[in-house]
């Protein structure tokens, strides 16, 4: 079919109901490498202003770290840029094995297997895995890739509400006469930043003999006190079936991702997950790089225990300046505002204050729930976050909204 | 509120409102397109009803339209039990 004017005008359409919806996504430019301090050309055309960065996922901040470069330079010398194969094919290189046996000795399981991404690694695990005759029990509030990943697979799909484990244990029972149950949770949830109540869901997982599987994107490299992750945290090491997570956060931050866990679930992953069976894997210039991470952080938690220095540090200032915050431990802190305009207003202000921070609302949390969701990072020094205050706190006056209940909010600016 | 209407908020109100939540469901309260139930969760309904009234919904008739409210949820169970009689 030719692209013809009714079908142009038929996109055209869409993409503007997209935008009336205020749902239009528009992407920033940054004229730096990614860091605590930014150079963010918004809107497209405006000159590069520096803005603190309160909004990235580099939480370890060793996504531009001299070490990192120094051997992401040095991987390029040596095993070149691309492999243009698959792994199966000829797509695998030495270094790719020596990363999945660190990843697999950092995490503490008995298998690792790389993936372009960890939404690669969703999508393809439970279809490699998980037959019609299993079921998966997903809490609510799991990151999209697990619920593409899930819908790929032919397991009943089933769900639980959010940490709540009475509903789990109903569901468990539910399908007790399935061949296998597979709980499947986010080990921190990316949107409240809360942590996984994972030592609960083992103790049920063993007690109604189901699987467990974490995505502990939002955790690996900084949660636990070596930062194994939520499983470190929740003293449940060696206890997890599969843990799928990702390079492209605290881990250097550049792309890739993994399932890691039993021996025969990672196999059959190696076997039957398309994602990994039909696109080439990591490559080699951001292996040597993650490498050099897993390096960095085996020798040292100095990193991890600056970030958990600074999310208490924000949440401290946070909540002395009279704003309503998400309680937690994780450096992912919301700011709660319920109201979806306000949440823009407030995030567009604190821009042209200097503080690059992002408003999230209906469809990506629930409605009445919107947010500006910061995030911390072992790159900021207290300055940044002193600084980072000043702006929150006149920003918040000028909305009136320090102090403030969440009636009180919502009565003032509806939800 | 019918039998069949009854059934079907009152498992809404178990299986997907948080404790504490008090918000009353009605017969025409969006429960979807309003982000009381997400397209992921309400598989869990569709089954549901699925096993109280032993009758097959097929996956193109359990939309996200289909699936808003108590009201429009009845009128799929009712024409498919008729089906089924």
């Amino acid at each position: 079919m030719a692209y013809s004017a009714t079908v142009r005008e038929s996109y055209q359409s869409e993409l503007a109901g997209i935008r009336e919806a205020g749902l239009f996504k528009e992407e920033r430019y940054i004229h730096a490498p990614q860091a605590a301090d930014i150079d963010v050309e918004f809107p497209v055309g405006a000159p590069p202003r520096r803005v603190i960065n309160l909004c990235a996922n580099n939480y370890l901040g060793l996504s531009s770290h001299p070490e990192v470069i120094a051997a992401a330079h040095a991987g390029l010398d040596h095993r070149g840029y691309g492999m243009s194969s698959v792994r199966f094919i000829c797509g695998t290189q030495d270094i790719h094995r020596e990363l999945e046996s660190r990843l697999t000795a950092f995490l503490g399981t008995e298998d690792t297997l790389l993936f372009p991404s960890c939404m690669d690694a969703n999508a393809g695990v439970f279809e490699a895995v998980l037959t019609d005759q299993d079921v998966m029990i997903a809490d609510r509030l799991v990151h999209a890739s697990i619920v593409d990943g899930m819908r790929l697979c032919k397991a009943l799909q089933d769900t639980f509400k959010h940490s709540d484990m009475a509903h789990l244990e109903e569901k468990l029972q539910e399908h007790r006469d399935k061949r296998f149950r597979m709980i499947i949770t986010d080990g921190v949830f990316s949107m409240d930043g809360d942590i996984v109540k994972l030592d609960e869901i083992v103790a049920l997982a063993e007690r109604y003999d189901a699987m467990v599987c974490v995505d502990d994107s939002h955790a690996t490299g900084f949660i636990g006190k070596t930062g194994r992750g939520t499983h470190e945290h929740c003293g449940v090491m060696g206890k997890i079936d599969i843990i799928t997570t990702t390079l492209g956060k605290a881990m250097g931050g550049a792309s890739g991702g993994c399932v890691s866990g039993r021996r025969e679930l990672v196999e059959m992953c190696r076997q039957r997950a398309r994602p990994y069976l039909f696109s080439n894997t990591v490559a080699p210039v951001i292996v040597a790089g993650a490498l050099k991470v897993l390096e960095l952080l085996s020798g040292s938690t100095e990193r991890r225990d600056k970030l958990e220095w600074n999310a208490r540090y924000w949440r401290k200032l946070l909540t002395e300046a009279g704003f309503d915050i998400k309680a937690g431990e994780s450096p992912i802190v919301p700011v709660m505002l319920y109201n979806a305009k306000l949440a823009q207003d407030v995030a567009r202000d604190l821009f042209a204050e200097g503080i690059y921070v992002v408003g999230f609302f209906f469809p990506v949390v629930a409605k009445g729930q919107a947010r500006i969701r910061t995030q911390l990072s072992a790159a900021h020094e207290k300055h940044h976050l002193d600084r980072g205050i000043e702006a929150f706190t006149k920003v918040g006056k000028k909305y009136g909204i320090l102090g403030k209940t969440k009636q009180e909010v919502i009565e003032q600016y509806g939800l | 509120m019918d039998d069949i209407k009854r059934v079907i908020r009152d498992y809404v109100v178990k299986e997907y409102l948080e404790e504490g939540d008090d918000r009353e469901i009605t017969e025409t309260t969006p429960l979807i397109s309003g982000g009381i139930v997400d397209s992921f969760s309400m598989v869990s309904l569709k089954r549901f009803l699925e096993r109280k009234y032993e009758i097959q919904i097929p996956d193109a008739e359990a939309t996200t339209t289909a699936f808003d409210t108590v009201d429009s949820i009845a009128v799929v169970v009712g024409r498919f039990q008729k089906a089924r009689a």
